[in-house]
């Protein structure tokens, strides 16, 4: 079969990818971008970018970007060796590492860890929001985001109201 | 914590399954948001302290870290079977549609009415991560290292990672380093005390 060998090795990449990928599937996104358009030549690059906007504007966590990479470089087939390739490993540790850390939770070495995080994890979520918005060109955007933003601290207003509005507001051409 | 005994339980694993996958669904430009919400403030399952102490886990481990966070959850009340249960909800329909959206993509992206649509949605999803990082501070009030610090590290964070661009293989390590022995110091004095 022709397409075998690139399908393992797909998998094989993306079993490595995993293990890279600490802080998010997004943070390995320019290896992949080395591996699977340079290298491989699997995807031409307006299909690497594509797969992380589609993947972005679809309802879902955004690591399925690496099964739309699959679907473009192999079909089906191409979608199992990518997402198993990501999930595997990552999923193995995190339940392991969770477990470990679930029956030691009294540990003052695990509740050193929990404390110290915190604030770390925290400052890494606003600045991934603020990453993304100020990517794109405009005022209005930034606006917009702060807008949402402050919505979503203070406020129950439904997340998809505040969705639909953005896409309403982006549809005019306000943004 | 006096919070736990007002938590709620997932009733089977069928509950996650259904539970994620009905926020996954919600989720657009990214479920961190909603799967706070829904697992903190809607189903309360979850206290925000230990939705940061999972995202803490998810955040140095390699891998998506809400799928991350939705198989700790998962695993935390029904096992691996709760772990799969929770991972598949989250993934499942979700990956049906996006793949029938990347047939789809081609036709409709050159639609300048779409794609304005999309930088609106991906402007308001970029907040709701912002305001979910703000929300998830409140847990900090009850952080051992006392609120100056954390704040602190927070706001160092922040500037490492958005300003600096510092890439993040530098920043967890770092500052992480420091902040978990600072919080065993201070641990240590609050078990003498």
């Amino acid at each position: 079969m022709n397409a075998g060998p690139d399908l393992l090795a797909l998998f094989g990449h993306f079993l490595v990818f995993s293990l890279l990928s600490i802080g998010g599937a997004i943070t390995v996104a320019p290896e992949m971008h080395r591996v699977l358009v340079s290298d491989m030549g699997a995807l031409t690059d307006a299909q690497f970018t594509a797969s992380i906007a589609i993947a972005q504007a679809a309802p879902g966590p955004n690591i399925l970007f690496v099964a739309v990479m699959g679907y473009q470089a192999a079909g089906l087939a191409g979608v199992a060796a990518t997402l198993c390739g990501i999930m595997l490993p990552a999923t193995t540790l995190a339940l392991v590492v969770s477990r470990w850390g679930h029956a030691r939770q009294d540990w003052r070495a695990v509740r050193a860890f929990k404390a110290g995080m915190a604030p770390l994890v925290i400052g890494l979520l606003v600045a991934t929001g603020w990453i993304l918005t100020v990517q794109a060109p405009g005022w209005s955007h930034v606006v917009l985001t702060l807008v949402a933003a402050l919505l979503a601290w203070r406020t129950r207003v439904h997340l998809l109201a505040m969705i639909a509005a953005g896409a309403a507001l982006g549809a005019l051409g306000w943004v | 914590m006096a919070e736990v005994d007002e938590l709620a339980r997932p009733a089977s694993p069928r509950d996650l399954f259904l539970t994620f996958n009905w926020l996954a669904l919600q989720g657009f430009g990214g479920v961190l948001a909603i799967t706070q919400r829904v697992l903190c403030d809607e189903k309360r399952w979850l206290t925000v302290d230990q939705f940061v102490e999972s995202m803490a886990v998810a955040q140095v481990l390699p891998g998506p870290n809400v799928v991350n966070v939705a198989l700790m959850v998962g695993d935390r009340f029904f096992g691996w079977r709760g772990a799969f249960a929770a991972m598949a909800g989250m993934l499942v329909v979700p990956l049906v549609l996006v793949l029938a959206l990347t047939a789809l993509y081609a036709q409709f992206s050159v639609h300048p009415a779409v794609s304005g649509a999309l930088r609106g949605m991906g402007a308001v999803s970029a907040g709701l991560i912002v305001g979910t990082g703000l929300k998830l501070a409140d847990a900090l009030r009850r952080n051992p290292m006392g609120v100056p610090v954390s704040v602190g590290l927070l706001v160092a964070t922040f500037a490492a990672v958005a300003v600096m661009r510092w890439p993040l293989l530098v920043v967890l390590p770092g500052f992480g380093v420091l902040a978990c022995a600072f919080a065993w110091r201070r641990l240590d004095g609050e078990a003498r005390a």
